[in-house]
């Protein structure tokens, strides 16, 4: 069974996306296609202009739903591997991204025994340590409060006007009331509508865009 | 420094690390290593003379089975938290993981033969009548071949749903030229009659062969959905 069908979307530069959808609608999925973790059985991706997504890997960073993280290890020690699959090797650097999500980057606890927001932190943290043009997220509120979430949000927002592309799955609208320029609904795979800022009346998708840039 | 080594160095570290905390293959091998040497020493009893003539083979069985343990250990980090899709979303050569994984395997498996040795001497009376140091070769050589093919099947079993079931069933048959060779060299050096070398130098080339023919599929296991 497809998980996705037909899906045609464009995502500018600069923007914020968030994508709704129910439970099974293909939001994940579309984030894993675009991620490069599956390939499409039929159609193509484009990220910057390039269809080879390996080759635009390090600008791409991805968020799933699970950490992603060691849990044997500390936020410094997880960083430091992520870092280094990206060619990354400055400590200072690595310790400004975990100081940027709110975390201490000398806490020498092992990230099995964070609780879920503070993973949830890290694992955003991991997504942004070699600086992408493009951020996937995928459901990055969950299991995090409100207010932690808000302040999630307005850094996601900080990153926008820096020029970051950052398409977010999410069932919390109201996190992203104040920073997402879009939503895109999906239903049953389909790309079913999309609506200017958060909660506006949904409207029929256009026609085929077909990339990223 | 290229960034294969980079991220080999970084992967193989990581691993090292992740296993010095949760010490969760290295406890398992050496338990199963253990048993078989103890079961089968109390089996048989066999005389000094027996003895060398079944060690190679009691030797070999009792790594290859725990090396499995190992392999299985080592994918599952990468599964719990689906940590693998870090890297697959990376630039990072997939060589690197694969490099950086086998060696970190054959440093647990060869720490766990180190400290089965004295043991093995111990329960089985033995004392090679061959050239000894050989038996280091055999340790390096064959120890090299069960890891390299162990795990690249591990991560092709690894989206398989019984994959604990599924490894031995793929590598065991792959591995038996292997395990012939390292337990006719072994059994050599311990009786002491003819030479190893033939059996060495077919460990060389098998080392050799399946190291570049991993290497050079290991990508599209890694990116296989």
């Amino acid at each position: 069974m497809a998980a996705l069908r037909e899906v045609s979307a464009g995502f500018e530069s600069g923007r914020v996306y968030a994508i709704f959808g129910d439970n099974g609608a293909g939001k994940s999925t579309l984030l894993r296609v675009i991620a490069g973790l599956s390939r499409p059985t039929l159609g193509r991706v484009q990220i910057l202009g390039s269809d080879d997504l390996r080759a635009v890997a390090g600008r791409v960073g991805y968020m799933a739903h699970a950490p992603l993280l060691y849990e044997e290890l500390t936020a410094m020690e997880n960083l430091c591997y992520f870092a280094s699959l990206y060619g990354i090797d400055d400590a200072e650097r690595i310790e400004e991204s975990i100081v940027k999500v709110g975390l201490d980057p000398r806490l020498e606890r092992r990230v099995g025994d964070y609780s879920q927001g503070m993973r949830q932190r890290l694992a955003l943290a991991r997504a942004l340590v070699h600086d992408p043009s493009i951020l996937l997220l995928d459901e990055p509120f969950s299991n995090v409060d409100l207010a932690s979430a808000v302040e999630m949000a307005a850094r996601l927002g900080q990153m926008r006007r820096e020029g970051r592309t950052i398409l977010v799955v999410t069932h919390q609208p109201e996190a992203v009331a104040g920073v997402a320029d879009e939503s895109v609904f999906l239903s049953g795979g389909r790309l079913t509508s999309r609506a200017q800022g958060v909660g506006a009346a949904p409207r029929r998708a256009s026609p085929v865009v077909g990339s990223l840039r | 420094m290229s960034t294969l080594f980079r991220v080999t160095r970084a992967t193989l570290a990581k691993d090292l690390r992740l296993e010095w905390r949760s010490k969760d293959a290295f406890n398992a091998m050496l338990f199963f290593a253990l048993l078989v040497v103890v079961i089968f020493s109390f089996s048989f009893e066999p005389t000094a003379e027996e003895a060398r003539r079944i060690a190679g083979g009691l030797i070999w069985v009792a790594v290859l089975f725990s090396t499995i343990v190992a392999l299985n250990q080592a994918w599952a980090r990468e599964l719990r938290h689906q940590v693998l899709d870090a890297y697959r979303v990376s630039p990072a050569p997939a060589n690197a993981l694969f490099l950086g994984k086998t060696v970190g395997n054959f440093l647990f498996v060869l720490a766990v033969e180190l400290l089965m040795a004295p043991l093995f001497i111990v329960f089985y009376n033995l004392r090679a009548l061959g050239p000894s140091h050989q038996m280091l070769y055999v340790l390096a050589l064959g120890t090299w071949a069960l890891v390299v093919n162990g795990t690249f099947f591990a991560a092709i079993s690894l989206r398989t749903r019984s994959r604990e079931v599924m490894l031995p069933l793929i590598l065991f048959p792959i591995s038996i030229p292997a395990v012939l060779a390292m337990v006719s060299a072994t059994t050599t050096i311990l009786t002491g009659e003819g030479s190893a070398r033939l059996a060495l130098t077919f460990l060389a080339v098998y080392d050799v062969v399946f190291t570049t023919v991993s290497l050079l599929l290991f990508e599209s296991v890694l990116h296989a959905e």
